[in-house]
């Protein structure tokens, strides 16, 4: 038969199905990255319909606000759905064309996207059918699928491609598992043979192959979620049938999505992403080899390699789940094995349970990220959430059999009446429903099925050797023998990191803290020679993925790892390969001595170390020895290698033990050997957990840092010094510490485990070359080149020779002091030296701008060796400068200018009011930081001056961000991330914590309050998109700003931002000040702002969204220049942060974390902010000698206005370095490439246009707000309006303040699902009751209204509390009141801190960062209840008596409320039942009232650990609500 | 433990006490009480140093060796005397005569100065380098290998002092050429016992010697040995020989008796206590004098001669009474223009502000009265209302201009600065390949801590310049051909 095919469409381009850009500048298409809503539908007794197929698709235009779209509003960023294949529809158009399809399950469907040329398209069939053939595969026909390309969007049109579905007979194979291997070498081997072709590798890229499957079909594409059943005609023919569905709408984080990148693939659809993705490339490319030659045979290695590089993580996952199912494993047990749930730590699991998924993991390393997945394999179909549950999944069983999975509830709106079930998934849950056993199969009944099979706990008795049990970990190291000083030298510890970084380990188990920012230049920058780990930067999660909260959270973090060969995926382990547990990555001298000695474990030791006499060519002779070495032992069979720098004396210098451990894990890899052993580093040089991390990211599986043991049984030998403290416990402390980092940084990129982060390869290089990187370290991102082996070499031979060269202090007692925290002379080099900041305040003071001109010498690096990497950059003087008066006045140009955020409570509130002050006069905007802000600023005083900051910044904790303080903002400031310690939140200790500032925050003064890492409503970019919505709600008139920290692929996140509607984005350098941070992350997270920057603006043009966004950069800015270079790589507003801080008095103590600045700015102590003597004057100087030598340098390049000079990078270039300077080969072109030339269009700002839904409300509630009249209203809901109520709200505090209005003035009465943010920033005097359901972030930032949800009531819904409401209830609240007459999600009341609450049961995380109010549950309660909990009180119904283990107690207590608590507390609790009752006429609260004596026992009363002290004698309402809530709280 | 980030707040400030100046001004004795009872306090005091994350006692505005100040505070809070004492002689080798004699600009860029009370960094200094000396911590540290080039050192001054130890502790042969009977020159011959006690410096210079430097002394160079032979016989020369060019009065009357330099007057004195001499020249005992200038030298002048039974001392300077709080013009961390008042001044002397001398009037050769007008430069209301005084002796303590002119008429090879000093390169090597300088030869008169600071880096630099691979010289320093006989010095 001929293969013809053809079609009417028009060739417009042979780029056919669409290609993100190649990697140019600072762009890299694979730094992109998505979020969606997702969805299935299915009938659980299998019945096919096409109304199932129509309804899924409603489902998928109702997530349509979850998905989003480009520049183009036409064209969506990819809509898809995956059914059961319609045989009744197939059959009779293949009868059409004269082919005769066998029965269901005898024959494939292919849905595969082609390039838009007959020819070319008939060529790659023709390919294909061979394929098929050389396997058996009868290829019995093929169909043109019938499009309609007038509902594409011009993007999606311009990049359409043919799709044609082939039809693929079962031919010579007999079992269905023949079949499904067989299609799948079909699909890779056509992928392989058009990239070998030479005709056809050029469209290689454009065939895609949606589904494959004798099961399933796949119609997707990029499309908007409400065009694809319009585009592909057949999915509107009634012939088309299915009795399961599963649907897909994409939000990416670009403009130029390509249709193969549309979910569904051909097992799943994925809400999220995998965190750890190179890690489990590479980890699959190392046991590929065997796998695929024991899954296919010879056709194995021909289709190398099996996971497919250069697509979407989730396609990647897809490919997984396939050949985990290739290897005989049922769809779900594949899920179980990619996407554990955490089981380390969950008591609750029974053995069998926990043997099963602890035999997974020894087997495959988790795909860790966040994930909602709907999986089908035609059959079953199901959803399944990661560990930590970061992305939602709502269901809902009805009466007619239909189960709806979704991202959202509501997304099908089911008849009331209908509903039998209301639920969700919880963190690592999964649901299932077999259409063919027709029934529903829970978490609990699939997994403990699954785990019954094979004896797994046996296998593992007989396989894993516990390292605790059996070395005591506590055997003290030993400091014996080691010319200690010399070695220190040699290894570069410093005496200030002995002090200052493992003293402070070895004290207290914490790592060391500190404060400002990193003024100190780059490694490659920098004069001293600095350890390679120094070149690396910690990746972190920002917008489209959370970072986890290790502390609080704890529960899914599991640092165990396996020593050992890994075991083969297709055949049990086999006893006699030992493995190794351990419980974290760092190992004592007891265990590496244990792993070296013992007699099973086949062990080899390969040494580091270098002959000095070989010079620096030595170190590329050693490397090469070293990877020989590791061959050989790998190839005999060698479990573990333990790569060792012991032994460095005069004569042999070490190999940086972080380019040893990649090069040979890469090598390894490459050679189908890394399977065979782990790799485990011994060395000298490691101390930090930053140098942990490093290593294990790169490939050791566990790390012995001998020198650090060492150097800490030195610091002990002295007991008078440490407090007598041991050598013993100074260990002890140490491994907690670095373990305790270590998980932080993990949990930074929002990954859990340990065995997903081990080579993720989550760091940026700055400064090595690309030689070197793509030898050594290939895939870590290293932008801009420049170091060689050979400088490396010569690096780490001048550390040596610092060590060894006899000198006039050659006894050595101590080494060099270093200087990298605290300014030393001769040490490394600061930006803030005493000369630069005494020059500063004498010109801040005087106004004089010479003075200011010999600082700016000084901070510019003018006469000295650049120190940062715009100091490597010249702004281009004009042969024709303009004349100075022609340039724009610096009364314009201060307008750009903001101070940076900074809390009050980081620094005094004299240091605040004067930073608002001084930039209020100059029109200019000063930030609140987190720390809310006194209602009494917002009046202006007597003199004119405002003491209101024009920005408010909306950060994780949300302390004091009321309704009235949005209102009252120029500019609305979501902080994502803080350059100086980004992926983490901070903690307000209580000391600094005074009453003022208690009451600005909602909380208890003397109480330290806890920024969580992650915003618990931003999980993803439609998370964000749905918190900007939010505000703008909130605040229509703000510019809603978002804050980035720059990294590699900040870009792909910024497109993502101005999707989601953010006007502005601001992008902070690693170098930004802190009032407290981890040394680590202070010095080693974030990437400098000019890349960050330079990224964000070039993939933003390349999107053409550049035109739609503000641009602002800070972190470590001091002077004209600096501003100048940052404009013209892009930003159009500039912020400062430390230097104004300088003009105010600040002299960089770096004690801002111990409330002791001494000079009044970061402190609260009353007598030192005594001592506070910055005057507004001064702080307007530094902005306007800024501004004048900005007009200078503008001038002298030929400019007259600012806005001339942004992204203007012809007018900069590169100063050469000498030679001998190890930076010199540093390239910063790809800074300064410009994709698109010509001039930057300004983004204009238009206020925000609600809704016409909430338009009308708001239109509605006006009786209410002019003349006071009681306004009832009732209507319809659905999960499309979101923010329900916070536009009104904001009406309501611009006319009434705080205070808002009486309570009853509005009622507002809806009936549906409610969609996200119901009721957030609610203010006082509304009223919202809902009967039905709502999603996540119930009363966000509740602000004194009140918000009741109740089920509708209909007899077949019965009295079980169904799942009303969603995840992260209450976020941020701080008055008002909810009741729930059902369960909520995850995180009810999180940074609750001042509402009432009352629900039926909650998830895990409950009550989580709450300090204040109250919160009432009146069912279970998930796990982690109570984290970080330092304020307020809860109310928990105990009825199982199991309470205590499913709290956190690292803060809090709890009572039975008879054994104490009072009267007082009863009655109160009684009356807000009381209350509950009369809201929502629960049945749970009337059988509680019913018995209330009896019940009342079985309540348990959990207060903070701290307030418990303050106040045991006194009820809580005294206690623990302010007088002024007491009112509202006995009243709601 | 981390020290108590407050005591700052909650300890005060606390010198280590000197004694009564009735008691002390009739002997030589240390003016100070002794040290080893005060130490215990150190600690207490140490603890107020915050450990500023830019300590400005580092900076050019503070200390020129650029001593570790907040590492060995730290230790010293936590009575760690021993590392305390490792981490001072990192960066200085003479701690104890800075200890006693520094100025201590760290002290007045101590960010604690900013409101007036610095932590007491100098008597730490002080109390680390006395209680090493005093629990035997400071030995002599042999080189640990031994180079065959050979340098020798002119003066053995604090900066002589300094290079002779560092290049001896890298391993190379180390000869000091001191004109007076010990080495020591200004610290011995300048500095008053009871400033500073010649134990102090003895010591020090035994410590160098069991190191294996050797001392010639009593050999003028220039005269008894010339600057070629020094040059023929070692590898490389390093002239410390001070500022020793005394500023004089060019005025009517100087030629009258009873005038006098004050570095004769302070040597003789020295001399006499040291033994080297019987008696003074010229002894202030039951004289009214005159000291005219207003620096640490003249303070000497006024203690010696209070000591020596002066019947009453003046002071003239030629600059106003300075403010008691700073100027706008003149803020921290800059070296804060304030009245103060020395040792001297306590034990009692009139200060008489903002005036010059016109004339000295005198009787039989003898000066008898002083006549003085107001500086032309200030209108100070502090001006002296007496136009002249009756005095008997007058001592000039009104500074150097640059190196001895003597030395400098025998070496017409060597260039100077316009201010006196020799002229040096990048390197501190002079007009003559392998001749450098260091010390108030090189920067004019200045403190021992700089003294110290110069030392060392020429140390260093000679160092360098014996390793360069261009480096051609003797491989032994020749002796014979060099007059006298060298031999340790003993002290």
């Amino acid at each position: 038969m001929t293969l013809a095919v053809t079609s009417d469409t028009p060739i417009e381009d042979h780029r056919l199905i669409g290609h993100q850009p190649e990697a140019q500048g600072l762009y890299d298409p694979r730094f992109e990255r998505d979020g969606c809503g997702i969805g299935a539908l299915v009938h659980i007794k299998g019945e096919r319909s096409h109304s199932l197929v129509q309804k899924a698709l409603l489902m998928l235009t109702n997530l349509r606000h979850r998905g989003a779209q480009g520049h183009d509003a036409a064209t969506g960023d990819g809509a898809g759905i995956i059914l059961q294949i319609p045989h009744h529809l197939f059959s009779a158009e293949l009868m059409l064309a004269g082919v005769l399809l066998p029965a269901p399950g005898d024959y494939a469907v292919g849905m595969v996207f082609l390039p838009r040329d007959d020819q070319t398209a008939t060529a790659i069939l023709t390919l294909f059918q061979t394929q098929c053939q050389r396997l058996g595969l009868d290829w019995l026909g093929q169909r043109l699928v019938p499009v309609d390309p007038a509902y594409l969007g011009q993007a999606g049109a311009a990049k359409a491609p043919w799709i044609v579905q082939i039809f693929i007979g079962r031919g010579s194979h007999t079992s269905s598992s023949a079949f499904t291997r067989s299609l799948f070498l079909a699909r890779r081997l056509l992928e392989k043979e058009l990239q070998l072709s030479p005709a056809l590798q050029q469209y290689a890229d454009d065939v895609h192959i949606a589904s494959l499957s004798a099961q399933t079909i796949v119609y997707k594409g990029l499309l908007l979620p409400e065009q694809l059943p319009h585009y592909y005609l057949d999915l509107s023919d009634p012939r088309l049938t299915s009795a399961l569905a599963a649907v897909h709408s994409r939000f990416s984080t670009n403009t130029f999505p390509a249709w193969k990148l549309a979910h569904p693939f051909h097992r799943l659809c994925h809400n999220g992403e995998i965190n750890t993705i190179r890690g489990n490339l590479n980890w699959m490319q190392a046991r590929e080899k065997v796998l695929a030659a024991e899954l296919f045979g010879d056709f194995g290695a021909e289709i190398l390699p099996l996971i497919r590089p250069h697509q979407s993580d989730s396609a990647c996952l897809d490919d997984a789940v396939e050949l985990l199912m290739l290897t005989g494993r049922s769809i779900t047990e594949a899920l179980q094995v990619l996407i554990p749930e955490a089981w380390q730590k969950n008591t609750w699991l029974d053995q069998a349970r926990r043997a099963h998924a602890e035999y997974n993991a020894t087997l495959m390393e988790p795909w860790d990220g966040p994930a909602a997945v709907c999986f089908t394999d035609g059959t079953i179909i199901g959803a399944t959430l990661d560990r930590n549950g970061l992305r939602p999944c709502r269901y809902t069983i009805t009466h007619d059999d239909l189960v709806i999975l979704a991202s959202e509830t509501g997304v099908l709106p089911v008849p009331s009446d209908q509903i039998k079930t209301l639920g969700r998934l919880r963190p690592g849950e999964m649901l299932v429903i077999d259409t063919k056993q027709g029934q529903i199969l829970h978490d609990r009944d699939l997994k403990n099925a699954a785990a019954k099979g094979p004896s797994y706990r046996h296998w593992l008795q007989s396989l894993l050797l516990p390292l605790v049990d059996i070395v005591d970990a506590k055997s003290p190291p030993s400091a014996k023998g080691l010319d200690l000083a010399r070695l220190q030298t040699a290894f570069g510890i410093t005496q200030e990191e002995l002090t200052k970084v493992l003293a402070p380990m070895a004290l207290s188990g914490e790592e060391a803290i500190s404060s400002m920012g990193d003024d100190t230049p780059l490694a490659v920058l920098s004069g001293q020679a600095r350890p390679l780990f120094d070149y690396f930067k910690q990746q972190f999660a920002q917008v489209t993925n959370p970072a986890i909260d290790a502390l609080r959270e704890d529960m899914v973090m599991s640092l165990t790892m396996y020593l050992g060969a890994k075991g083969s995926l297709t055949t049990p382990p086999s006893p006699r390969a030992h493995l190794i547990k351990s419980e974290h990555p760092v190992l004592t001298p007891g265990e590496v001595q244990f792993l070296r000695q013992h007699p099973s474990l086949a062990t080899s030791s390969l040494s580091l170390l270098f002959d000095v006499a070989s010079g620096p060519n030595g170190l590329h002779e050693a490397l090469e020895k070293l990877l020989n070495l590791a061959v050989r032992a790998a190839e005999n069979k060698a479990g573990l290698l333990i790569l060792s720098d012991r032994g460095v004396t005069t004569k042999q210098a070490a190999i940086p033990s972080l380019l040893a451990v990649s090069a040979v894990h890469h090598h390894l890899i490459k050679l189908g050997l890394r399977s065979h052993c782990d790799l485990i580093v011994e060395s000298g040089e490691v101390r930090s957990p930053h140098h942990l991390a490093c290593l294990i990211a790169h490939g050791a599986a566990a790390v012995h840092p001998y020198m650090a043991f060492a150097s800490i049984e030195t610091l002990c030998l002295d007991v008078d010094n440490y407090d007598g403290l041991d050598a013993g416990t100074a260990s002890t402390n140490y491994l907690k510490a670095m373990t305790k980092g270590l998980s932080k940084i993990l949990s930074k990129m929002g990954i859990s485990t340990l065995q997903s982060y081990c080579g993720s390869q989550l760091f940026e290089a700055i400064g090595l070359g690309s030689e070197l990187m793509q030898q050594y370290f290939p895939a870590t991102p290293g932008r801009l080149s420049g170091m060689t082996l050979l400088d490396l070499a010569q690096e780490t031979l001048r550390r040596h020779a610092n060590a060894f060269l006899p000198g006039p202090e050659a006894a050595k007692q101590l080494p060099p002091f270093g200087g990298l925290l605290h300014y030393r002379p001769h040490g490394e080099a600061h930006a803030w030296a005493p000369e630069t900041i005494a020059l500063l305040q004498e010109a801040t003071r005087s106004g004089k701008s010479q003075a200011f001109a010999r600082y700016s010498d000084h901070a510019n690096a003018t006469n000295a060796a650049p120190t940062m990497l715009r100091h490597l950059l010249a702004p281009i003087t004009s042969a024709q400068p303009t004349p100075l008066n022609e340039v724009e006045a610096a009364s314009l140009i201060v307008r750009r200018f903001t101070t940076g955020a900074m809390s009050l409570g980081a620094i005094s509130k004299e240091s605040h009011e004067t930073l608002a002050i001084a930039m209020n006069r100059m029109a200019s905007k000063s930030n609140t930081g987190e720390g809310g802000e006194d209602p009494a600023r917002f009046t202006p005083l007597a003199n004119g001056d405002s003491r209101s900051s024009a920005i408010k910044q909306i950060a994780s904790g949300r302390f004091g961000v009321t309704i009235n303080y949005l209102v009252h903002a120029e500019e609305l400031q979501i902080k994502i991330a803080q350059g100086a310690k980004p992926g983490e939140g901070g903690q307000l200790p209580g000391h600094k914590v005074d009453a003022e500032i208690a009451r600005l925050r909602y909380s208890t003064p003397g109480v330290q309050l806890i920024s969580p890492p992650p915003h618990h409503d931003i999980y993803s970019i439609e998370d964000l998109a749905q918190l900007i919505f939010d505000l703008k709600n909130a605040n229509p008139a703000a510019r809603i700003s978002v804050k980035l920290v720059a990294e590699a692929g900040i870009g792909a996140i910024a497109v993502g931002v101005v999707k989601a509607g953010a006007h502005k984005i601001l992008v902070s350098g690693d170098g930004g000040g802190t009032g407290a941070a981890p040394i680590t992350s202070l010095k080693h997270a974030g990437a400098p702002w000019e890349m960050g920057l330079a990224e964000v603006h070039q993939t933003l043009l390349l999107n053409h969204l550049r035109d739609r966004v503000v641009l602002e950069t800070d972190g470590q800015l001091r002077t004209g220049r600096d501003v100048v270079i940052a404009a013209m790589l892009g930003a159009d507003e500039f912020g400062f942060s430390t230097a104004p801080l300088v003009a105010q008095g600040c002299i960089m103590m770096r004690k801002c974390h111990l409330n002791t600045c001494p000079v009044g700015i970061a402190t609260q102590d009353p007598l030192l902010r005594a001592k506070f003597t910055g005057q507004p004057e001064h702080v307007v100087n530094f902005f306007f000698l800024v501004a004048e030598e900005v007009r200078n340098l503008m001038a002298s390049i030929g400019v007259t206005r600012v806005a001339d000079l942004v992204g203007q990078t012809q007018w900069l270039e590169q100063k050469q370095l000498p030679k001998a300077h190890k930076a010199h080969s540093i390239d910063l072109s790809k800074l300064l490439f410009k994709p698109v030339p010509g001039a930057i269009l300004a983004a204009d700002f238009t206020p925000f246009q609600p809704d016409d839904y909430d338009a009308t409300l708001l239109a509605q509630c006006q009786p209410a707000l002019i003349n006071g009249t009681q306004v009832v209203l009732s209507r319809k809901i659905t999960n499309a309006q979101r923010s329900t109520g916070t536009l009104v709200s904001g009406e309501i505090a611009r006319r009434f303040g705080a205070a808002g209005l009486p309570d009853g003035s509005i009622s507002l009465r809806f009936e549906g699902s409610a969609g996200q943010s119901f009721g957030a920033f609610l203010a006082g005097g509304i009223s919202l009751y809902l009967a039905g359901a709502a999603n996540d972030y119930v009363g966000k930032g509740l602000s004194g209204g009140r918000i009741v949800i109740a089920p509708s009531r209909h007899p077949g819904f019965g009295h079980d509390p169904q799942v009303l409401i969603g995840n992260t209830t209450l976020y941020g609240a701080t008055s008002g009141s909810l009741f729930i007459a059902g369960i909520a999600g995850e995180r009810f009341a999180v940074r609750n801190s001042g509402a009432l609450a009352v629900v039926e049961g909650i998830g895990d995380h409950g009550c989580e960062y709450m300090t204040g109010g109250v919160a009432v549950i009146l069912g279970p309660v998930g796990r982690n209840f109570g984290a970080g909990m330092s304020g307020g009180v809860a109310f928990v119904l105990d009825s199982d008596g199991l309470f205590h283990l499913r709290c956190n107690t690292a803060m809090i207590d709890f009572t039975r409320m008879s054994d104490e608590g009072g009267p007082a507390d009863s009655v109160l609790l009684k009356q807000i039942i009381t209350r509950h009752f009369g809201h929502t006429q629960s049945f749970k609260a009337q059988l509680l009232l019913s018995n209330w004596e009896w019940h009342l026992q079985r309540f348990v009363r959990v207060t903070p650990k701290k307030e418990k002290q303050v106040s045991t004698a006194q009820p809580f309402v005294l206690s623990s609500v302010r007088p002024q809530r007491r009112e509202a709280l006995t009243h709601a | 433990m981390p020290n108590n980030p407050l005591a700052f707040m909650q300890v005060n400030r606390e010198k280590l006490p000197q004694r009564p100046p009735a008691s002390r001004q009739h002997d030589w004795d240390y003016i100070g009480e002794p040290l080893a009872a005060h130490r215990q306090s150190m600690p207490k005091q140490a603890s107020r140093c915050m450990d500023c994350g830019v300590p400005f006692c580092q900076s050019s505005y503070g200390c020129p060796v650029e001593n570790l100040i907040p590492d060995w505070n730290a230790l010293v809070t936590q009575s760690r005397w021993r590392e305390a004492l490792t981490s001072l002689h990192a960066t200085n080798n003479f701690p104890e005569f800075t200890g006693f004699l520094c100025p201590a600009p760290c002290e007045s860029a101590c960010v604690l100065n900013r409101e007036n009370a610095p932590v007491a960094i100098r008597d730490i200094e002080l109390q680390i380098i006395e209680q090493g000396f005093s629990s035997g911590w400071v030995a002599a540290q042999a080189p640990p290998v031994l180079r065959p080039r050979s340098v020798a050192i002119v003066g053995s001054g604090p900066a002589g002092l300094a290079a002779a130890q560092q290049l001896r502790r890298m391993g190379y042969g180390v000869t000091v050429f001191e004109r007076g009977a010990k080495p020591g020159g200004l610290l011995r011959y300048g500095i008053p016992d009871f400033k500073m006690p010649k134990l102090v410096l003895d010591r020090r210079i035994a410590q160098l010697v069991a190191e294996g430097v050797l001392f010639r002394c009593g050999v003028t160079v220039g005269t008894e040995v010339k600057l070629s032979d020094l040059r023929a016989s070692f590898d490389a020369v390093c002239l410390a020989i001070g500022a020793e060019q005394m500023r004089d009065l060019d005025i009517p009357g100087r030629e009258l008796g009873g005038v006098i330099q004050a570095m004769p007057y302070l040597s003789g004195q020295n001399r006499v206590l040291n033994g080297e001499k019987e008696a003074m020249d010229i002894d202030a005992a039951g004289k009214t004098v005159a000291v005219i200038g207003g620096g640490d030298t003249a303070s000497d002048c006024i203690a010696t001669a209070l000591r020596q039974g002066a019947k009453k001392v003046y002071e003239f300077s030629v600059i106003d009474q300075a403010p008691t709080e700073r100027s706008k013009s003149n803020p921290w961390p800059q070296w804060p223009a304030v009245f103060k008042s020395s040792y001297a001044h306590e034990e009692g002397c009139k200060r008489v502000w903002a005036v010059t001398a016109t004339h000295l009037e005198g009787e039989a050769g003898q000066v008898k009265r002083i006549h003085t007008t107001k500086s032309g430069t200030v209108t100070g209301s502090t001006a002296s209302d007496q136009p002249s005084l009756a005095v008997d002796l007058v001592i000039l303590a009104i500074g150097f201009t640059g190196v001895s002119q003597l030395f400098l008429a025998d070496h017409p090879d060597l260039n100077i600065r316009p201010n006196g000093t020799l002229a040096l390169d990048s390197n501190k090597m002079t007009s003559l390949p392998g001749v450098f300088a260091a010390g108030d030869a090189a920067r004019g008169a200045s403190l021992i801590v700089w003294a110290i600071a110069e030392g060392r880096q020429v140390a260093a630099n000679i160092a360098n310049f014996l390793e360069s691979s261009s480096f051609q010289g003797q491989s032994k320093p020749d002796f014979s051909s060099l007059p006298g006989e060298f031999t340790h010095c003993t002290v």
